[in-house]
Protein backbone atom coordinates (compact mmCIF):
# COMPACT_ATOMS: atom_id res chain seq x y z
CA UNK A 1 0.00 0.00 0.00
CA UNK A 2 1.19 3.47 -0.85
CA UNK A 3 1.70 6.04 1.84
CA UNK A 4 -0.71 8.96 1.23
CA UNK A 5 -0.59 11.60 3.99
CA UNK A 6 -4.03 13.16 4.64
CA UNK A 7 -2.76 16.72 5.06
CA UNK A 8 -1.50 16.98 1.44
CA UNK A 9 -3.16 17.65 -1.90
CA UNK A 10 -2.45 15.55 -5.00
CA UNK A 11 -2.41 15.73 -8.80
CA UNK A 12 -3.25 12.92 -11.18
CA UNK A 13 0.34 13.21 -12.42
CA UNK A 14 1.45 11.94 -8.99
CA UNK A 15 2.71 15.14 -7.45
CA UNK A 16 1.83 16.24 -3.93
CA UNK A 17 1.59 19.85 -2.78
CA UNK A 18 1.71 21.36 0.69
CA UNK A 19 0.76 24.98 1.38
CA UNK A 20 3.20 26.81 3.67
CA UNK A 21 1.98 30.38 4.18
CA UNK A 22 1.89 31.94 0.73
CA UNK A 23 4.21 29.35 -0.76
CA UNK A 24 3.56 25.87 -2.08
CA UNK A 25 5.91 22.91 -1.65
CA UNK A 26 5.84 20.31 -4.44
CA UNK A 27 7.11 16.73 -4.52
CA UNK A 28 6.30 13.33 -6.00
CA UNK A 29 4.16 10.74 -4.25
CA UNK A 30 5.23 7.48 -2.69
CA UNK A 31 3.34 5.71 -5.46
CA UNK A 32 5.39 7.60 -8.09
CA UNK A 33 8.77 6.89 -6.48
CA UNK A 34 7.85 3.23 -6.15
CA UNK A 35 6.82 2.99 -9.82
CA UNK A 36 10.01 4.74 -10.98
CA UNK A 37 12.38 2.54 -9.03
CA UNK A 38 15.85 3.63 -7.99
CA UNK A 39 16.12 7.35 -8.77
CA UNK A 40 19.53 8.40 -10.09
CA UNK A 41 19.02 12.00 -11.12
CA UNK A 42 16.61 14.86 -10.71
CA UNK A 43 16.67 17.81 -13.08
CA UNK A 44 15.17 20.81 -11.30
CA UNK A 45 13.83 24.05 -12.82
CA UNK A 46 15.69 27.37 -12.74
CA UNK A 47 14.76 29.58 -9.77
CA UNK A 48 12.78 32.70 -10.70
CA UNK A 49 11.01 31.19 -13.71
CA UNK A 50 7.23 31.18 -13.99
CA UNK A 51 5.54 27.90 -14.86
CA UNK A 52 1.93 27.31 -15.81
CA UNK A 53 -0.17 24.49 -14.38
CA UNK A 54 0.47 21.16 -16.18
CA UNK A 55 3.63 22.53 -17.76
CA UNK A 56 6.63 20.21 -17.77
CA UNK A 57 8.91 21.54 -15.07
CA UNK A 58 11.38 18.86 -14.00
CA UNK A 59 12.67 15.42 -14.89
CA UNK A 60 13.11 12.47 -12.58
CA UNK A 61 15.44 9.86 -13.97
CA UNK A 62 15.61 6.32 -12.68
CA UNK A 63 17.80 3.51 -13.94
CA UNK A 64 15.03 2.44 -16.29
CA UNK A 65 13.36 5.66 -17.41
CA UNK A 66 13.32 9.44 -17.43
CA UNK A 67 9.95 10.86 -16.43
CA UNK A 68 8.73 14.41 -16.83
CA UNK A 69 7.21 16.14 -13.81
CA UNK A 70 4.19 18.32 -14.56
CA UNK A 71 3.78 21.41 -12.47
CA UNK A 72 0.53 20.97 -10.45
CA UNK A 73 -0.30 24.68 -9.94
CA UNK A 74 0.91 27.83 -11.67
CA UNK A 75 3.60 29.81 -9.89
CA UNK A 76 7.15 31.09 -9.76
CA UNK A 77 9.96 28.75 -8.69
CA UNK A 78 11.16 30.23 -5.39
CA UNK A 79 13.48 27.47 -4.28
CA UNK A 80 14.66 24.04 -5.41
CA UNK A 81 15.78 21.17 -3.21
CA UNK A 82 19.51 21.27 -3.90
CA UNK A 83 20.14 18.22 -1.72
CA UNK A 84 18.71 16.13 -4.53
CA UNK A 85 21.61 17.15 -6.74
CA UNK A 86 24.04 14.90 -4.92
CA UNK A 87 21.54 12.51 -3.35
CA UNK A 88 18.59 11.87 -5.67
CA UNK A 89 17.90 8.59 -3.83
CA UNK A 90 16.47 10.67 -0.94
CA UNK A 91 13.20 10.62 -2.88
CA UNK A 92 13.13 6.82 -2.68
CA UNK A 93 13.81 7.00 1.04
CA UNK A 94 10.99 9.44 1.78
CA UNK A 95 9.26 11.19 -1.08
CA UNK A 96 7.24 13.46 1.25
CA UNK A 97 10.15 14.59 3.40
CA UNK A 98 12.22 15.31 0.29
CA UNK A 99 10.40 17.84 -1.87
CA UNK A 100 11.40 18.91 -5.40
CA UNK A 101 10.77 22.65 -5.40
CA UNK A 102 8.81 25.48 -3.78
CA UNK A 103 6.53 27.86 -5.69
CA UNK A 104 5.60 31.44 -4.82
CA UNK A 105 2.96 33.67 -6.43
CA UNK A 106 0.45 30.84 -6.43
CA UNK A 107 -3.30 31.28 -6.71
CA UNK A 108 -4.33 29.27 -3.67
CA UNK A 109 -7.78 28.65 -5.20
CA UNK A 110 -6.04 26.43 -7.72
CA UNK A 111 -4.98 24.13 -4.89
CA UNK A 112 -8.63 23.35 -4.20
CA UNK A 113 -8.93 21.84 -7.68
CA UNK A 114 -6.42 19.13 -6.71
CA UNK A 115 -7.35 15.76 -5.20
CA UNK A 116 -7.40 15.12 -1.45
CA UNK A 117 -5.79 11.99 -0.02
CA UNK A 118 -8.97 9.90 -0.39
CA UNK A 119 -9.46 11.04 -3.95
CA UNK A 120 -5.85 10.24 -4.83
CA UNK A 121 -6.07 6.81 -3.14
CA UNK A 122 -9.16 6.02 -5.19
CA UNK A 123 -7.46 7.31 -8.33
CA UNK A 124 -4.36 5.13 -8.01
CA UNK A 125 -6.53 2.12 -7.16
CA UNK A 126 -7.91 2.41 -10.72
CA UNK A 127 -4.39 2.34 -12.24
CA UNK A 128 -3.00 -1.07 -11.38
CA UNK B 1 27.86 -13.04 -58.44
CA UNK B 2 25.53 -15.07 -56.27
CA UNK B 3 22.92 -12.72 -54.85
CA UNK B 4 22.93 -12.62 -51.08
CA UNK B 5 19.45 -13.95 -50.44
CA UNK B 6 19.55 -16.45 -47.61
CA UNK B 7 16.12 -18.01 -48.22
CA UNK B 8 15.68 -20.93 -50.63
CA UNK B 9 12.57 -21.51 -52.70
CA UNK B 10 11.42 -24.17 -50.21
CA UNK B 11 12.04 -21.80 -47.25
CA UNK B 12 9.79 -19.26 -48.93
CA UNK B 13 7.09 -21.81 -49.66
CA UNK B 14 7.13 -23.01 -46.04
CA UNK B 15 6.75 -19.43 -44.79
CA UNK B 16 3.91 -18.71 -47.21
CA UNK B 17 2.19 -21.95 -46.14
CA UNK B 18 2.55 -21.04 -42.48
CA UNK B 19 0.70 -17.75 -42.96
CA UNK B 20 -1.80 -19.22 -45.39
CA UNK B 21 -0.85 -17.27 -48.51
CA UNK B 22 -0.35 -18.79 -51.99
CA UNK B 23 2.28 -16.49 -53.44
CA UNK B 24 4.51 -13.54 -52.55
CA UNK B 25 2.48 -11.34 -54.92
CA UNK B 26 -0.58 -12.01 -52.80
CA UNK B 27 1.16 -10.22 -49.89
CA UNK B 28 0.77 -6.97 -51.82
CA UNK B 29 -2.93 -7.41 -52.58
CA UNK B 30 -3.87 -4.53 -50.29
CA UNK B 31 -1.97 -2.11 -52.55
CA UNK B 32 -4.25 -1.09 -55.46
CA UNK B 33 -2.99 -2.65 -58.77
CA UNK B 34 -2.57 0.74 -60.46
CA UNK B 35 -0.03 1.75 -57.79
CA UNK B 36 1.98 -1.41 -58.23
CA UNK B 37 5.05 -1.63 -60.47
CA UNK B 38 4.65 -4.19 -63.19
CA UNK B 39 7.42 -6.17 -64.80
CA UNK B 40 11.07 -6.21 -63.86
CA UNK B 41 13.18 -3.21 -62.94
CA UNK B 42 15.27 -2.01 -65.89
CA UNK B 43 18.63 -2.95 -64.41
CA UNK B 44 21.34 -5.04 -65.97
CA UNK B 45 21.79 -8.74 -65.45
CA UNK B 46 24.25 -9.54 -62.69
CA UNK B 47 27.96 -9.98 -63.36
CA UNK B 48 30.27 -12.77 -62.35
CA UNK B 49 32.71 -12.18 -59.52
CA UNK B 50 35.56 -11.92 -61.98
CA UNK B 51 33.67 -9.39 -64.11
CA UNK B 52 32.88 -7.28 -61.05
CA UNK B 53 36.54 -7.17 -60.04
CA UNK B 54 37.53 -6.15 -63.57
CA UNK B 55 34.86 -3.43 -63.63
CA UNK B 56 36.00 -2.02 -60.30
CA UNK B 57 39.64 -2.06 -61.38
CA UNK B 58 38.72 -0.08 -64.50
CA UNK B 59 36.96 2.45 -62.32
CA UNK B 60 39.93 2.67 -59.95
CA UNK B 61 42.19 3.55 -62.89
CA UNK B 62 40.30 6.81 -63.21
CA UNK B 63 41.74 7.95 -59.88
CA UNK B 64 44.61 10.35 -60.32
CA UNK B 65 46.97 10.11 -57.41
CA UNK B 66 48.70 13.31 -56.48
CA UNK B 67 50.35 15.28 -53.72
CA UNK B 68 47.50 16.72 -51.75
CA UNK B 69 47.11 20.22 -50.41
CA UNK B 70 43.40 19.65 -50.00
CA UNK B 71 41.93 20.39 -46.60
CA UNK B 72 38.87 22.20 -45.31
CA UNK B 73 38.06 19.42 -42.91
CA UNK B 74 39.78 16.43 -44.49
CA UNK B 75 43.56 16.23 -44.62
CA UNK B 76 46.34 14.07 -46.03
CA UNK B 77 48.24 13.23 -42.84
CA UNK B 78 50.75 10.56 -41.85
CA UNK B 79 49.00 7.46 -40.56
CA UNK B 80 51.31 4.69 -39.32
CA UNK B 81 50.41 1.44 -41.17
CA UNK B 82 50.02 -0.22 -37.76
CA UNK B 83 46.83 1.82 -37.27
CA UNK B 84 44.85 0.13 -40.02
CA UNK B 85 46.44 -3.21 -39.16
CA UNK B 86 45.12 -3.02 -35.59
CA UNK B 87 41.83 -1.39 -36.53
CA UNK B 88 41.14 -4.20 -39.03
CA UNK B 89 41.06 -6.71 -36.20
CA UNK B 90 37.89 -8.76 -36.90
CA UNK B 91 36.39 -8.13 -33.46
CA UNK B 92 36.50 -4.37 -34.12
CA UNK B 93 35.41 -4.54 -37.75
CA UNK B 94 32.40 -6.76 -37.17
CA UNK B 95 31.23 -5.43 -33.85
CA UNK B 96 28.44 -2.88 -33.99
CA UNK B 97 28.01 -0.61 -30.98
CA UNK B 98 26.25 -3.02 -28.65
CA UNK B 99 22.74 -2.14 -27.60
CA UNK B 100 22.91 -4.55 -24.70
CA UNK B 101 24.84 -2.45 -22.22
CA UNK B 102 27.14 -5.11 -20.86
CA UNK B 103 28.42 -7.16 -23.78
CA UNK B 104 31.72 -6.86 -25.67
CA UNK B 105 33.97 -5.66 -22.88
CA UNK B 106 36.87 -5.28 -25.33
CA UNK B 107 34.92 -3.04 -27.68
CA UNK B 108 33.51 -1.01 -24.81
CA UNK B 109 36.99 -0.53 -23.39
CA UNK B 110 38.25 0.70 -26.77
CA UNK B 111 35.35 3.19 -26.93
CA UNK B 112 36.04 4.27 -23.36
CA UNK B 113 39.68 4.94 -24.27
CA UNK B 114 38.50 7.02 -27.23
CA UNK B 115 36.20 9.05 -24.97
CA UNK B 116 39.00 9.63 -22.46
CA UNK B 117 41.30 10.90 -25.21
CA UNK B 118 38.69 13.30 -26.61
CA UNK B 119 38.06 14.54 -23.10
CA UNK B 120 41.77 15.17 -22.60
CA UNK B 121 42.19 16.91 -25.97
CA UNK B 122 39.24 19.27 -25.48
CA UNK B 123 39.58 19.72 -21.72
CA UNK B 124 35.88 18.98 -21.22
CA UNK B 125 34.86 16.21 -18.81
CA UNK B 126 32.35 14.17 -20.81
CA UNK B 127 32.74 12.76 -24.33
CA UNK B 128 30.36 10.42 -26.05
CA UNK B 129 31.40 7.40 -28.12
CA UNK B 130 31.41 9.56 -31.31
CA UNK B 131 28.95 10.93 -33.85
CA UNK B 132 28.78 10.61 -37.64
CA UNK B 133 30.99 13.57 -38.50
CA UNK B 134 32.05 17.01 -37.34
CA UNK B 135 29.21 18.80 -39.10
CA UNK B 136 26.43 16.71 -37.58
CA UNK B 137 28.25 17.10 -34.25
CA UNK B 138 27.72 20.85 -34.70
CA UNK B 139 23.96 20.45 -35.00
CA UNK B 140 23.89 18.07 -32.02
CA UNK B 141 25.63 20.81 -30.03
CA UNK B 142 22.90 23.17 -31.23
CA UNK B 143 20.26 20.76 -29.96
CA UNK B 144 21.89 20.56 -26.52
CA UNK B 145 22.02 24.35 -26.25
CA UNK B 146 18.41 24.80 -27.35
CA UNK B 147 17.14 22.22 -24.85
CA UNK B 148 19.21 23.60 -22.00
CA UNK B 149 17.63 27.05 -21.86
CA UNK B 150 13.91 27.34 -21.43
CA UNK B 151 11.93 29.32 -24.01
CA UNK B 152 15.08 30.06 -25.97
CA UNK B 153 14.96 29.22 -29.65
CA UNK B 154 17.82 31.16 -31.18
CA UNK B 155 21.39 30.16 -31.92
CA UNK B 156 24.05 32.66 -32.95
CA UNK B 157 26.38 31.09 -35.49
CA UNK B 158 29.54 32.63 -36.87
CA UNK B 159 29.75 32.96 -40.65
CA UNK B 160 33.31 31.63 -40.46
CA UNK B 161 32.03 28.13 -39.69
CA UNK B 162 32.77 25.47 -42.30
CA UNK B 163 30.13 25.82 -45.07
CA UNK B 164 29.08 22.18 -44.51
CA UNK B 165 28.51 22.81 -40.79
CA UNK B 166 26.28 25.77 -41.66
CA UNK B 167 24.44 23.68 -44.21
CA UNK B 168 23.81 20.80 -41.77
CA UNK B 169 22.69 23.29 -39.11
CA UNK B 170 20.25 24.83 -41.60
CA UNK B 171 18.80 21.46 -42.50
CA UNK B 172 18.51 20.49 -38.85
CA UNK B 173 16.74 23.73 -37.94
CA UNK B 174 14.33 23.50 -40.89
CA UNK B 175 10.74 23.02 -39.80
CA UNK B 176 11.55 23.47 -36.11
CA UNK B 177 11.15 26.50 -33.87
CA UNK B 178 14.89 27.05 -33.94
CA UNK B 179 16.18 30.27 -35.50
CA UNK B 180 19.75 30.42 -36.69
CA UNK B 181 21.24 33.88 -36.76
CA UNK B 182 24.40 33.96 -38.86
CA UNK B 183 26.75 36.63 -37.55
CA UNK B 184 28.65 38.10 -40.55
CA UNK B 185 32.42 37.78 -40.38
CA UNK B 186 34.95 40.59 -40.22
CA UNK B 187 37.82 39.95 -42.63
CA UNK B 188 37.77 36.20 -42.15
CA UNK B 189 37.40 36.41 -38.36
CA UNK B 190 34.32 35.83 -36.21
CA UNK B 191 32.85 39.23 -35.30
CA UNK B 192 33.10 38.58 -31.58
CA UNK B 193 31.80 42.02 -30.60
CA UNK B 194 28.78 41.82 -32.90
CA UNK B 195 28.12 38.38 -31.49
CA UNK B 196 28.22 39.69 -27.93
CA UNK B 197 25.95 42.60 -28.89
CA UNK B 198 23.48 40.13 -30.44
CA UNK B 199 23.02 38.16 -27.22
CA UNK B 200 19.48 38.38 -25.90
CA UNK B 201 17.09 36.39 -23.76
CA UNK B 202 16.06 34.21 -26.72
CA UNK B 203 19.64 33.16 -27.43
CA UNK B 204 20.29 29.63 -26.19
CA UNK B 205 23.84 29.42 -27.45
CA UNK B 206 26.65 30.43 -29.74
CA UNK B 207 28.65 28.33 -32.21
CA UNK B 208 32.09 29.34 -33.45
CA UNK B 209 34.95 27.49 -35.14
CA UNK B 210 38.72 27.74 -34.82
CA UNK B 211 40.66 27.24 -36.99
CA UNK B 212 37.77 28.53 -39.05
CA UNK B 213 36.83 27.89 -42.68
CA UNK B 214 39.75 30.05 -43.86
CA UNK B 215 42.19 28.30 -41.54
CA UNK B 216 42.30 31.38 -39.30
CA UNK B 217 42.93 30.73 -35.61
CA UNK B 218 40.33 32.85 -33.87
CA UNK B 219 40.45 34.80 -30.62
CA UNK B 220 37.53 34.38 -28.23
CA UNK B 221 38.65 36.67 -25.42
CA UNK B 222 35.62 37.86 -23.43
CA UNK B 223 33.20 35.75 -25.52
CA UNK B 224 32.45 33.01 -22.99
CA UNK B 225 32.04 35.52 -20.17
CA UNK B 226 29.40 37.44 -22.12
CA UNK B 227 27.68 34.26 -23.30
CA UNK B 228 27.46 32.85 -19.78
CA UNK B 229 26.30 36.15 -18.35
CA UNK B 230 23.42 35.85 -20.79
CA UNK B 231 22.73 32.33 -19.42
CA UNK B 232 23.59 30.92 -22.82
CA UNK B 233 26.09 28.24 -23.80
CA UNK B 234 29.20 28.31 -25.98
CA UNK B 235 30.20 25.66 -28.54
CA UNK B 236 33.60 25.68 -30.21
CA UNK B 237 34.27 23.51 -33.24
CA UNK B 238 37.92 22.61 -33.85
CA UNK B 239 40.24 20.36 -35.76
CA UNK B 240 41.28 18.10 -32.86
CA UNK B 241 44.95 18.11 -33.90
CA UNK B 242 45.02 21.92 -33.68
CA UNK B 243 44.18 21.63 -29.98
CA UNK B 244 47.75 20.48 -29.32
CA UNK B 245 48.91 24.01 -30.21
CA UNK B 246 46.01 26.42 -29.70
CA UNK B 247 43.88 27.12 -26.65
CA UNK B 248 41.46 24.26 -25.98
CA UNK B 249 37.67 24.81 -25.99
CA UNK B 250 37.73 24.40 -22.23
CA UNK B 251 40.43 27.09 -21.89
CA UNK B 252 38.21 29.47 -23.89
CA UNK B 253 35.38 28.68 -21.49
CA UNK B 254 33.30 26.61 -23.92
CA UNK B 255 30.58 24.31 -22.61
CA UNK B 256 30.65 22.09 -25.69
CA UNK B 257 33.48 21.08 -28.02
CA UNK B 258 32.85 19.49 -31.41
CA UNK B 259 34.78 18.57 -34.50
CA UNK B 260 35.88 15.72 -36.71
CA UNK B 261 38.55 13.16 -35.85
CA UNK B 262 39.55 12.62 -39.50
CA UNK B 263 42.95 14.29 -38.86
CA UNK B 264 43.64 11.66 -36.19
CA UNK B 265 44.26 8.45 -38.08
CA UNK B 266 41.51 8.42 -40.71
CA UNK B 267 42.42 8.57 -44.41
CA UNK B 268 40.94 11.40 -46.47
CA UNK B 269 39.65 9.29 -49.36
CA UNK B 270 36.46 10.65 -50.90
CA UNK B 271 35.39 12.35 -47.70
CA UNK B 272 34.87 9.32 -45.58
CA UNK B 273 34.36 7.56 -43.36
CA UNK B 274 35.07 10.20 -40.80
CA UNK B 275 33.98 10.54 -37.22
CA UNK B 276 32.48 13.39 -35.23
CA UNK B 277 33.51 14.12 -31.68
CA UNK B 278 31.51 15.93 -29.03
CA UNK B 279 32.55 16.69 -25.47
CA UNK B 280 30.63 18.65 -22.84
CA UNK B 281 31.15 20.05 -19.39
CA UNK B 282 29.97 17.88 -16.52
CA UNK B 283 26.81 19.86 -15.99
CA UNK B 284 25.63 18.95 -19.49
CA UNK B 285 26.33 15.23 -18.93
CA UNK B 286 22.65 14.33 -19.20
CA UNK B 287 22.19 16.24 -22.43
CA UNK B 288 25.03 14.74 -24.45
CA UNK B 289 23.58 12.79 -27.38
CA UNK B 290 24.30 9.24 -28.46
CA UNK B 291 26.19 6.39 -26.91
CA UNK B 292 28.27 6.90 -23.76
CA UNK B 293 30.49 4.19 -22.30
CA UNK B 294 31.03 4.24 -18.55
CA UNK B 295 33.50 2.47 -16.28
CA UNK B 296 32.14 0.63 -13.26
CA UNK B 297 32.70 -2.54 -11.27
CA UNK B 298 30.70 -5.76 -11.50
CA UNK B 299 29.25 -7.62 -8.48
CA UNK B 300 32.54 -9.45 -8.03
CA UNK B 301 34.45 -6.19 -7.88
CA UNK B 302 36.02 -6.54 -11.34
CA UNK B 303 36.48 -3.57 -13.63
CA UNK B 304 33.51 -3.47 -16.00
CA UNK B 305 32.58 -1.21 -18.89
CA UNK B 306 28.97 -0.51 -19.74
CA UNK B 307 26.87 1.71 -21.95
CA UNK B 308 25.49 4.26 -19.53
CA UNK B 309 23.11 7.19 -19.16
CA UNK B 310 20.72 5.57 -21.61
CA UNK B 311 17.62 6.96 -19.92
CA UNK B 312 18.09 10.18 -21.94
CA UNK B 313 18.18 8.26 -25.24
CA UNK B 314 15.48 7.82 -27.83
CA UNK B 315 14.86 4.10 -27.28
CA UNK B 316 13.91 4.84 -23.66
CA UNK B 317 12.84 8.45 -23.59
CA UNK B 318 10.99 8.32 -26.89
CA UNK B 319 9.87 11.73 -28.18
CA UNK B 320 11.31 13.43 -25.10
CA UNK B 321 14.84 12.46 -26.04
CA UNK B 322 17.06 15.46 -26.78
CA UNK B 323 18.55 13.75 -29.84
CA UNK B 324 17.63 11.22 -32.51
CA UNK B 325 21.12 9.80 -32.63
CA UNK B 326 21.14 6.15 -31.54
CA UNK B 327 24.39 5.11 -33.14
CA UNK B 328 27.94 6.25 -33.67
CA UNK B 329 31.05 5.68 -35.78
CA UNK B 330 32.49 2.89 -33.64
CA UNK B 331 35.18 1.66 -36.02
CA UNK B 332 36.33 5.14 -37.02
CA UNK B 333 36.41 6.21 -33.37
CA UNK B 334 38.45 3.15 -32.41
CA UNK B 335 40.81 3.87 -35.31
CA UNK B 336 41.24 7.38 -33.91
CA UNK B 337 41.96 5.97 -30.45
CA UNK B 338 44.51 3.52 -31.87
CA UNK B 339 46.19 6.34 -33.82
CA UNK B 340 46.42 8.59 -30.76
CA UNK B 341 47.70 5.73 -28.60
CA UNK B 342 50.38 4.80 -31.16
CA UNK B 343 51.57 8.30 -31.94
CA UNK B 344 51.29 9.60 -28.39
CA UNK B 345 51.17 13.19 -27.14
CA UNK B 346 54.68 13.93 -28.43
CA UNK B 347 53.87 12.53 -31.86
CA UNK B 348 50.70 14.57 -32.09
CA UNK B 349 52.44 17.76 -30.99
CA UNK B 350 55.17 17.05 -33.51
CA UNK B 351 52.63 16.58 -36.34
CA UNK B 352 50.79 19.77 -35.32
CA UNK B 353 54.04 21.76 -35.08
CA UNK B 354 55.42 20.50 -38.39
CA UNK B 355 52.13 21.34 -40.07
CA UNK B 356 52.39 24.86 -38.66
CA UNK B 357 56.00 25.32 -39.75
CA UNK B 358 55.53 23.91 -43.24
CA UNK B 359 52.29 25.82 -43.87
CA UNK B 360 54.00 29.05 -42.83
CA UNK B 361 56.96 28.30 -45.08
CA UNK B 362 54.69 27.75 -48.09
CA UNK B 363 52.63 30.82 -47.18
CA UNK B 364 55.75 32.95 -47.08
CA UNK B 365 57.10 31.57 -50.37
CA UNK B 366 53.80 32.12 -52.17
CA UNK B 367 53.54 35.69 -50.88
CA UNK B 368 56.42 36.59 -53.21
CA UNK B 369 54.45 35.67 -56.34
CA UNK B 370 53.23 38.99 -57.68
CA UNK B 371 49.82 38.02 -59.01
CA UNK B 372 48.89 36.22 -55.78
CA UNK B 373 47.72 37.75 -52.56
CA UNK B 374 47.92 36.18 -49.09
CA UNK B 375 46.53 37.31 -45.74
CA UNK B 376 49.53 38.50 -43.76
CA UNK B 377 47.60 39.64 -40.70
CA UNK B 378 45.50 36.68 -39.57
CA UNK B 379 47.09 34.00 -37.41
CA UNK B 380 46.75 30.53 -38.91
CA UNK B 381 47.88 26.99 -38.26
CA UNK B 382 48.13 24.60 -41.22
CA UNK B 383 45.74 26.09 -43.74
CA UNK B 384 45.43 29.48 -45.42
CA UNK B 385 43.60 31.24 -48.25
CA UNK B 386 45.35 32.11 -51.46
CA UNK B 387 43.74 34.96 -53.39
CA UNK B 388 43.95 34.96 -57.19
CA UNK B 389 43.13 37.85 -59.50
CA UNK B 390 40.15 36.02 -60.97
CA UNK B 391 38.32 32.70 -61.00
CA UNK B 392 39.78 32.02 -64.48
CA UNK B 393 43.29 32.50 -63.17
CA UNK B 394 42.59 30.21 -60.20
CA UNK B 395 41.08 27.53 -62.44
CA UNK B 396 44.07 27.68 -64.72
CA UNK B 397 46.54 27.34 -61.84
CA UNK B 398 44.64 24.46 -60.24
CA UNK B 399 44.47 22.55 -63.48
CA UNK B 400 48.12 23.32 -64.29
CA UNK B 401 49.25 21.90 -60.95
CA UNK B 402 46.93 18.95 -61.26
CA UNK B 403 48.68 17.98 -64.50
CA UNK B 404 51.91 18.03 -62.53
CA UNK B 405 50.41 15.62 -59.98
CA UNK B 406 49.54 18.23 -57.37
CA UNK B 407 46.14 18.94 -55.84
CA UNK B 408 46.71 22.63 -55.14
CA UNK B 409 43.89 23.18 -52.66
CA UNK B 410 40.14 23.45 -52.21
CA UNK B 411 38.30 26.05 -54.30
CA UNK B 412 36.39 27.96 -51.63
CA UNK B 413 33.91 29.10 -54.29
CA UNK B 414 32.83 25.52 -54.87
CA UNK B 415 31.52 25.35 -51.29
CA UNK B 416 29.97 28.79 -50.88
CA UNK B 417 27.84 31.21 -52.88
CA UNK B 418 29.88 34.31 -52.08
CA UNK B 419 31.18 36.09 -55.14
CA UNK B 420 34.50 36.99 -53.51
CA UNK B 421 35.19 33.32 -52.72
CA UNK B 422 35.36 32.41 -56.39
CA UNK B 423 39.00 33.43 -56.73
CA UNK B 424 40.05 31.97 -53.37
CA UNK B 425 41.92 28.71 -52.93
CA UNK B 426 42.26 27.17 -49.47
CA UNK B 427 45.66 25.51 -49.19
CA UNK B 428 46.34 22.94 -46.48
CA UNK B 429 49.83 21.80 -45.55
CA UNK B 430 50.38 18.82 -43.28
CA UNK B 431 53.40 17.22 -41.62
CA UNK B 432 53.44 14.77 -44.54
CA UNK B 433 54.76 17.36 -47.03
CA UNK B 434 58.50 17.64 -47.50
CA UNK B 435 60.40 20.86 -48.19
CA UNK B 436 61.10 19.58 -51.72
CA UNK B 437 57.40 19.13 -52.33
CA UNK B 438 56.66 22.63 -51.04
CA UNK B 439 59.34 24.11 -53.29
CA UNK B 440 57.93 22.23 -56.28
CA UNK B 441 54.47 23.62 -55.45
CA UNK B 442 55.85 27.16 -55.49
CA UNK B 443 57.77 26.56 -58.71
CA UNK B 444 54.74 25.21 -60.60
CA UNK B 445 52.53 27.95 -59.19
CA UNK B 446 54.99 30.52 -60.54
CA UNK B 447 55.01 28.77 -63.91
CA UNK B 448 51.24 28.57 -64.02
CA UNK B 449 50.87 32.29 -63.38
CA UNK B 450 53.77 33.42 -65.56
Amino acid sequence: MSNIPVELKYSKEHEWVRVEGDRVVVGITDYAQDSLGEIVYVELPPVGEHYKADEEIATVESVKSASPIFNPVAGVVAEVNEELDGSPELINEDSYENYLYILSDVDLNEIDQLLDSDGYAQYIATLD
Amino acid sequence: MVPYIPHTESDRNRMLQAIGVDSIDQLFDTIPPKLRYKGLLPINEGLSEHEVIRLLQEMLKKNILGTSYLGMGSYDRIIPPTVSQLASHPTFVSAYTPYQPEISQGLLQAMFEYQSMISELTGLEISNASLYDGHTACSEAGAIMISSKRKSTTLLVSETLHPFSLSVLNTWALGTEVTLVIIPETERHTSVNTMIDSLSEEVAGVIVQSPNRYGVVENYTSLSEAVHQNKSLLTISSDPLSLLLQKTPSQWGADIAVGDTQPLGLPSAFGGPSCGYIAVSKRLMRSIPGRVVGLSTDIEGNRAYTLTLQAREQHIRRERATSNICSNQALAAITTAIHIALVGPEGLTDAATQSYDKAHYLHEQLSHITSLRVDTKSPFWCEFPLFFESKAQLDHAVSFLQHKGIYAGVRLGSLTTKKEDEATLIVAVTEKRSKEELDIYVRYMREALA
